[in-house]
């Protein structure tokens, strides 16, 4: 997690000005994730737990090529297999490559109450910061793409980086360098929006694809992860991927305003109990105890 | 309440009062038990544990203030629960303690309708046909028996997301800051009431007494309950011999 090749523009639970934003001129940057030309080969997987030294682990045999049933906090990338019937019958498997979208509007960010826990950089990669991770695991309930997994072990949360490392030292993700079809490619945004723009034309106009189109979705700002999908109109086919990702307003609207509002008219009870106490002063028990009067000896 | 949780407030009452004591001076009445206070005090440091903790990781301009207080962010979210359910157990305890007296009357409705008259002082002495608690007492302790059930039906899914999903921690968040909210403005109330605006009433959680004066005027039924004597009548008798002695 090298804070020190990329500035963070964003941070979790943070209280005022981030060090980082607006310091440097940075490109965003983008994984454009062409589903059409996946072959489901799982290098892309391979790659990235060796890139990210993670332990190999059992994977899960259920009737189907896929790896296993979801991401796992120490497998981030993972070919979800879909089989699919189209519409005259015939039978084509839907491939798509899952892993964090890298959110311009992330959910695990706004919903994380450590500071600096979940970072995003000027690029537009968002990070987990683990020193800072309380383990609260509220960015799982706050990712619409149920991508943040929690270690029990060491009570952290982890998923994909991005690979922020490679890509703070001008390389690209580990699964892009790894992958034999070029259906995964790595530039700025402007420039794998505009390839992909160009590429599901190319599905509609002449390989019969009439609703080909970008996955690129508004409801999160946009994603710096992007898919040229077939069927732009039924994204759930693969392997559930939301047409419109929200972010719950728990960790909007909620948390920004209400809480701090609904804390500080709480909080009015005390002047409330200490102006009552100056202007109406204690219920005594009755009748008063006698004040004590002057000595009636002079000393 | 069912005949074991009759036993539960039984056996608890009975290990906690063989190893304490109160003593009742002249002058004085015994208000709350030995039993009654460590089961209080027990739950009052649970709570201001959990309400630390809680707000520390509540919002992030209180991130940096309250979690060095128990050791980092991850120790404040790995105690909070614990913290939690050790005031919901103690507290539990105390509800079954209270049952009886905290039930709510057709008087508590009349005591809610001169609410104002309490706020502003008006009246030297309570209305006579408040007995041990009055409805304003009766109030906060249900409203927290309400929070803390919704804190513990929406706190276990927060400490376990894995288990319950996405959605139901989403809507347990807003619930849960609900719950804290309501729980620390009665705090705040509580412990005004129960220390500047009341002289007289933090001693009886402490040593567990009060003075006969603070029970005619505070709770004139239950004054007459336990010495079988006229609250107004020795309240009138105190004030023509111009001092506090009881007759």
């Amino acid at each position: 997690m090298p804070t020190g090749t990329l500035q963070i523009r964003l941070s979790s639970g943070h209280v005022g000005s981030t060090p980082g934003a607006g310091v440097q001129r940075e490109e965003e940057v983008c994984k454009y994730i062409d589903v059409t030309t996946c072959i489901g080969c799982k290098a892309c997987e391979v790659a990235c737990v060796e890139w990210n030294d993670m332990p190999f682990q059992q994977t899960t045999f259920d009737n189907t090529y896929q790896t296993m049933p979801s991401t796992a906090w120490n497998y981030w990338n993972l070919i979800k297999f879909n089989e699919h019937t189209r519409d005259d019958g015939t039978f084509t498997w839907l491939m798509r490559k899952d892993q964090c979208m890298h959110c311009e509007d992330p959910g695990c960010l706004r919903a994380c109450p450590a500071d600096g826990a979940i970072v995003q950089y000027t690029n537009g990669i968002v990070d987990f910061q683990q020193e800072n991770c309380i383990g609260c695991q509220y960015c799982v309930s706050g990712c619409p793409f149920d991508i943040p997994k929690f270690n029990s072990s060491t009570k952290k949360v982890y998923k994909c980086t991005l690979c922020s490392d490679r890509v703070g030292q001008g390389l690209e993700p580990a699964c892009i360098k790894s992958c034999p079809t070029g259906c995964l490619k790595f530039g700025t945004k402007a420039d794998m929006r505009a390839l992909a723009d160009k590429r599901a034309q190319q599905l509609r106009e002449h390989s019969g694809f009439p609703n080909a189109g970008v996955y690129d979705p508004p409801t999160v700002g946009g994603t710096h992860v992007i898919y040229v999908l077939h069927d732009i109109t039924k994204p759930e086919l693969y392997g559930g991927l939301p047409s419109s990702p929200q972010i719950p307003v728990t960790y909007t609207a909620w948390k920004r305003f209400a809480k701090p509002i609904g804390l500080l008219l709480t909080l009015f009870a005390a002047p409330v109990a200490f102006f009552h106490y100056v202007m109406e002063g204690p219920k005594e028990p009755q009748p008063p105890l006698p004040k004590p009067g002057p000595p009636s000896v002079p000393q | 309440m069912t005949p074991q949780a009759a036993r539960i407030d039984r056996a608890a009452r009975r290990t906690v009062t063989a190893h304490g004591q109160t003593i009742v001076h002249e002058n004085e009445l015994l208000r709350h038990p030995v039993y009654t206070r460590v089961v209080h005090w027990s739950y009052a440091i649970f709570f201001v544990l959990a309400l630390l903790s809680g707000f520390a990781i509540y919002s992030p301009w209180l991130f940096h203030g309250l979690t060095p207080l128990f050791g980092g962010g991850p120790m404040t979210r790995l105690l909070h629960p614990w913290f939690s359910l050790g005031f919901v157990v103690a507290f539990a305890l105390q509800i079954l303690n209270w049952l009886a007296p905290m039930t709510w009357t057709s008087d508590d409705r009349r005591w809610l309708k001169g609410l104002k008259t309490y706020v502003t002082n008006a009246e030297p002495l309570e209305p006579e046909y408040v007995g041990f608690f009055n409805a304003g007492q009766k109030v906060y302790f249900w409203a927290i028996v309400v929070s803390a059930a919704l804190f513990l039906i929406t706190g276990i899914p927060m400490w376990f997301p894995a288990t319950f999903g996405r959605l139901i921690v989403a809507i347990s968040y807003v619930l849960h800051d609900v719950a804290a909210l309501l729980m620390l403005a009665g705090f705040i109330i509580h412990i005004y009431e129960g220390t500047a605006q009341q002289p007289g009433t933090f001693q009886a959680m402490t040593r567990g007494t009060v003075e006969k004066r603070w029970a005619w005027t505070h709770h004139p039924a239950w004054y007459r309950a336990v010495t079988g004597r006229d609250p107004r009548g020795d309240y009138e008798r105190a004030l023509q011999r111009g001092n506090n002695r009881a007759p």
